[in-house]
């Protein structure tokens, strides 16, 4: 197992594809909120406490809209519950000895992009690891939304759209590699895929919110999977 | 009504962090449930997937260099790319596409 300090250092490098995806996809939420006229230090501030993007990005909406404080508590919580689904597989990949209290710090920084990271790591996930890839991903949101908020023209439209694929390249690189070593992933990726696609298509489906579209999909398919294919259970003394 | 910016972050950020943190506060122990086990295996492969599909084909400026995107990330990570590397290629042929359609 790795070192605190070495384990830390991989996490920064890992995390270093989520500095640049973030940084492209704060930079449109900046300019977004200041085009709703939300003031720049609140946006900032939003970016650096939420640290979540479709949550966000719909907040702005409502708040420029006037929406009150429940509506808008009731919004994030739809769109944000697939987090939920995410930290209870995050909370089985965490090694057994780390002290409890890294579970307050680690849950801040669970979003899409830094869990999509941790739990492709190999082996039992160390939280020094997971505050390596915080440490580049938050950054590049906080800095994305102050740039975007500050000025609508730092980065050229060309650049920002080729960052825009960045997230989506990373999470391919995520799923890819475990889908061609074992046929039964390849095929959920797939079917997972397929239906996403036939979600944003189909009449009624389509009308149903991505959070939502996220939620019961993975819960559906994940539990056929399960059903199906049952993982083995791990041999004592695996590590 | 009217509305504090502030208040407005302060609530989003409480109801976000609660969402995150309750599963991994609770969840203490590894799972011994084979199902639920087998469950939260894949929860991560169906998410990521269904997140990906078909949204990445419109996270460009055009769909003609997202799809080539998509190909080239699909393509790196099949042989054998680290991450950043499948992530820049990615990043850098919808660039140079763009430079070409555009």
């Amino acid at each position: 197992m790795l070192s605190t300090a070495n384990s830390y250092k991989r996490g920064v490098r890992d995390g270093i594809p989520v500095f640049f995806g973030y940084l492209a996809v704060s930079f449109s939420f900046g300019i977004l909120a200041r085009s709703l006229n939300i003031p720049s230090v609140a946006a900032i501030i939003m970016s650096a406490a939420n640290f979540t993007s479709a949550g966000q990005f719909a907040a702005v909406g409502g708040i420029a809209a006037g929406v009150g404080y429940f509506e808008l508590a009731l919004t994030q919580l739809i769109i944000n519950l697939r987090y939920c689904l995410m930290s209870s597989a995050l909370s089985q990949k965490i090694s057994d000895k780390a002290p409890f209290f890294h579970r307050f710090f680690m849950a801040f920084g669970n979003t899409d992009e830094v869990f999509a990271i941790a739990v492709s790591y190999e082996g039992e996930l160390l939280p020094s690891y997971f505050y390596g890839i915080m440490t580049s991903a938050l950054p590049g949101w906080v800095l994305g939304t102050a740039l975007g908020v500050i000025s609508g023209e730092v980065l050229p439209e060309r650049v920002l759209s080729a960052l825009g694929i960045a997230l989506y390249a990373m999470f391919i690189a995520i799923i890819i590699p475990p889908a061609k070593k074992s046929k039964i992933v390849a095929l959920i990726v797939a079917i997972s895929m397929v239906a996403s696609y036939l979600f944003s298509k189909l009449p009624v489906l389509k009308s149903i919110s991505s959070g939502f579209k996220i939620i019961i999909l993975t819960v559906i398919i994940s539990a056929v999977a399960a059903a199906l294919f049952p993982v083995e259970t791990e041999k004592k003394n695996a590590n | 009504m009217q509305i504090n910016p502030y208040i407005c972050v302060a609530v989003m950020a409480a109801v976000t962090y609660l969402i995150r943190a309750l599963p991994l506060l609770l969840l203490k122990s590894k799972i011994k449930n084979r199902f639920f086990k087998s469950f939260l295996y894949y929860v991560p492969f169906v998410t990521l997937s269904v997140m990906v599909f078909p949204s990445v084909l419109s996270s460009t400026g055009s769909f003609i260099s997202a799809l080539i995107g998509f190909a080239a990330a699909v393509v790196a990570s099949l042989l054998k790319g680290s991450l950043p590397i499948v992530s820049l290629i990615s990043v850098a042929s919808v660039f140079l596409t763009e430079l070409f359609i555009r």
